[in-house]
């Protein structure tokens, strides 16, 4: 029973470094989640399926992926019924984070610096930082769009790599597939449950 | 002349505002999507291995390549820099020329860049945005990939503002040389390769994690394009903000 305790204690001390150790200013906020994760990818020893679950907790836990799925679905949003955005909703989250972490795995050796931030405006900020460059990769801008509406829990909105918006790329392909299909948001939800069954 | 001047400057106007009514609509979306299918199937077999092959090549090889793919490529910004008056800009790309020409073996490398001479890429259609000629509406060519009208007729006016396509595809005497259409074409296609093989992590990702693949790489097109023309990272987007409201 004592080791039982123990093992609890002990996953939970995990879990909490990874969920809500970060800073509150925006800048630190992005370095130090960013160093865990890296930190996890390099793990060695670690499955593939460890490391993504781990990611996927972090990711929760600090990127607005309600606001990023409204943000994505454009005007719709505004006319949609409740339990169809909760549909939306369900699978976007399920998407967002399969694609995340098969983007993520390729990245984990390269040095991350932060640049500086940018206030914007109460809700945002915009915190630069640039992966530097090795002898195999020139050097990759990134910005972070930072909400911190609430001070005491920024959370990330957008990434902003070499200039382009990975949320508006996203919000134009998911336009796209509704135009093509005059706005019927089922022909998006299929393409999202394809994707995430995948 | 004065006649020619009120017709460049009508077209101009006339095109401005077709073009800014049109902007990111596609122009015939059916057909671009096919040869966009045409063009992943022509990667797949061809562009692709070869570019993964190219990546297997000892690091200085390739870095050779892209330099002076790059070297090249910046006889085409001095007159962009230019002709959008910024002559800080052409000083610099003409600059990083000569010195990475000479010192740099043909450009094989890049010598300038480490004495703080950085050329920022100029083409025509970058040159047309920031006089305000908006994109016009977006498609798809064969083998090229993704344009906007604005963009082809740029990259056709590129041939006649890039002193090394007039020696070589135009086949005309620039300094007393001349060159033939087949360097002009190696040329390209190493570039091409050179960046394919460098986004390869990228592209296979893109790939991998799009429902839509057309519509992401319409969106990064026009994206890339519109951060090249401001020169800037920033993206003012209003709809996070409405998204509060």
């Amino acid at each position: 029973m004592k080791r039982f305790v123990f093992f609890i204690s002990l996953s939970f001390l995990i879990n909490y470094n990874y969920l809500f150790a970060y800073s509150t200013q925006p800048k630190l906020f992005v370095d130090e989640l960013v160093s865990d994760v890296v930190s996890i990818l390099s793990e060695t020893g670690a499955s593939v399926k460890d490391k993504n679950r781990k990611i996927e907790e972090i990711a929760k836990e600090n990127v607005d992926i309600p606001a990023l799925g409204l943000y994505t679905l454009g005007s719709l949003r505004k006319t949609l019924d409740s339990e169809k955005l909760n549909e939306y909703n369900d699978l976007f989250s399920k998407y967002f984070l399969k694609s995340l972490t098969s983007r993520l795995t390729d990245y984990s050796s390269q040095k991350f610096e932060i640049i500086d931030e940018e206030q914007k405006s109460a809700n945002y900020t915009i915190v630069n930082s640039k992966i530097a460059p090795s002898d195999k990769n020139p050097e990759i801008k990134i910005s972070w769009r930072i909400y911190t509406k609430n001070p005491d829990k920024p959370l990330i909105r957008d990434l902003i790599v070499e200039g382009l918006s990975l949320a508006k790329t996203q919000k134009e392909e998911f336009a796209s597939i509704l135009n093509s299909n005059n706005n019927d948001i089922n022909a998006l939800l299929n393409k999202l449950k394809e994707f995430a069954s995948d | 002349m004065r006649k020619i001047l009120v017709l460049i400057t009508a077209i101009l106007i006339i095109g401005s505002n077709n073009l800014r009514a049109e902007t990111e609509k596609e122009c015939f979306e059916k057909v671009s999507r096919s040869i966009f299918k045409f063009n992943e199937g022509l990667d797949n077999i061809i562009i692709g291995p070869i570019s993964r092959g190219y990546n297997k090549l000892p690091e200085p090889i390739k870095k050779g390549t892209g330099n002076f793919t790059s070297n090249i490529a910046t006889l085409l910004s001095i007159p962009n820099h230019l002709l959008q008056g910024n002559l800080d800009g052409a000083g610099d790309a003409f600059g990083s020329f000569l010195i990475n020409s000479t010192f740099g073996v043909l450009g094989f490398a890049d010598v300038a860049s480490g004495l703080g001479l950085e050329d920022t890429k100029e083409d025509l259609s970058q040159t047309l945005g920031v006089y305000g000629i908006q994109n016009g509406c977006y498609f798809v060519l064969p083998v090229l990939g993704p344009t906007t009208v604005r963009d082809s007729i740029a990259m056709v006016g590129d041939t006649f503002l890039d002193p090394f396509a007039t020696m070589t595809w135009r086949q005309k005497e620039v300094f007393n040389r001349t060159g033939k259409k087949r360097e002009y074409i190696g040329v390209k296609s190493a570039g091409i390769v050179d960046f394919r093989g460098d986004n390869e992590k990228n592209i296979k990702s893109l790939k991998e994690n799009s429902i839509d693949l057309y519509s992401s790489t319409k969106s990064i097109y026009l994206q890339n394009k519109e951060r090249k023309i401001k020169n800037s990272d920033v993206i003012d987007d209003d709809e996070w903000g409405n998204l509060d409201n």
